[in-house]
């Protein structure tokens, strides 16, 4: 119940800062909004203390540094490759093992996979997340391990 | 002397950003199947993206509205790679074989 006052007062607090005309009209579709940002939060499930536990530290400042990185390096390859009149494309479907055990530190490993251009994480079966990659070279970058252990690192407290 | 250095870096990055997104457009014409497209619409999604918000915050300068695009910019790193992995799962999940993978990659990865 807490956590809803909090969500229903941060996001009304949030949508004033955000929009700046306050007409009737358009703070009925504010509160709206807000209304049905609710119902999806219900819908999903969501109403519970797991999301009080992220807490943001410098290391996660320096991981999304060097995923910006990453993403950079990856986006200036997979142009290359798409510009080049024969395109040597070598896709990869493969599984790579994932080595954190809970659950936010998956799902920031695989959506940081996703984020990258030339890799795609396609499902999660288990302990493995299958991935789909434009050439071989890049799925060797992924498989490589070294996303792996930074995320691993951040998962530690 | 500084709104020109402002200007130029802007449509530097404006005009860098735009390449990027032909890029990704012309990907997704030329790549042979579903999931090859999908890395070309992942170029579009980030570098394209941010490169032209990047322009759009030194043209908006200090301001309410260069909030507003930073937010845009940190949302754009969340939601882009939830709308890819839902797109390939429900391929996936439909049963759409990628082309050109060598035959090993497949046994590995079909449903057990």
């Amino acid at each position: 119940m807490l956590y809803i006052i909090g969500l229903t007062l941060s996001l009304t607090a949030f949508w004033l800062l955000m929009s700046g005309i306050y007409t009737p009209l358009i703070l009925f579709l504010g509160f709206v909004s807000v209304v049905f940002v609710l119902y999806l939060t219900k819908r999903m499930d969501a109403f519970d203390e797991d999301v009080f536990q992220f807490k943001l530290k410098r290391k996660h400042f320096s991981y999304w540094s060097w995923l910006a990185k990453e993403i950079f390096k990856a986006n200036l390859d997979v142009s290359k490759v798409i510009l080049s009149p024969k395109m040597k494309l070598s896709p990869r479907m493969v599984r790579v093992p994932v080595s954190q055990s809970n659950e936010l530190a998956t799902v920031i490993y695989a959506n940081s996979i996703t984020l990258t251009p030339g890799t795609v994480s396609v499902d999660i079966e288990g302990n493995e997340i299958i991935v789909h990659a434009l050439t071989q070279e890049l799925m060797d970058g992924l498989t490589e391990g070294d996303m792996d252990k930074r995320v691993s690192y951040l998962e530690e407290s | 002397m500084t709104e020109l250095f402002l200007d130029l870096t802007s449509a530097g990055l404006l005009a860098a950003g735009s390449i990027f997104v032909l890029i990704g457009a012309f990907g997704l014409i030329r790549l042979p199947d579903f999931y090859t497209r999908l890395h070309a619409a992942g170029i579009t999604d980030t570098l394209g993206a941010e490169l032209i918000l990047l322009g759009l915050m030194f043209q908006a300068g200090l301001s309410l509205v260069t909030v507003k695009l930073i937010l845009i910019s940190l949302f754009i790193f969340f939601t882009s790679p939830t709308a890819t992995h839902a797109v390939a799962n429900a391929a996936r999940v439909m049963g759409l074989k990628p082309m050109l993978i060598p035959d090993k990659d497949l046994e590995n990865t079909e449903d057990r």
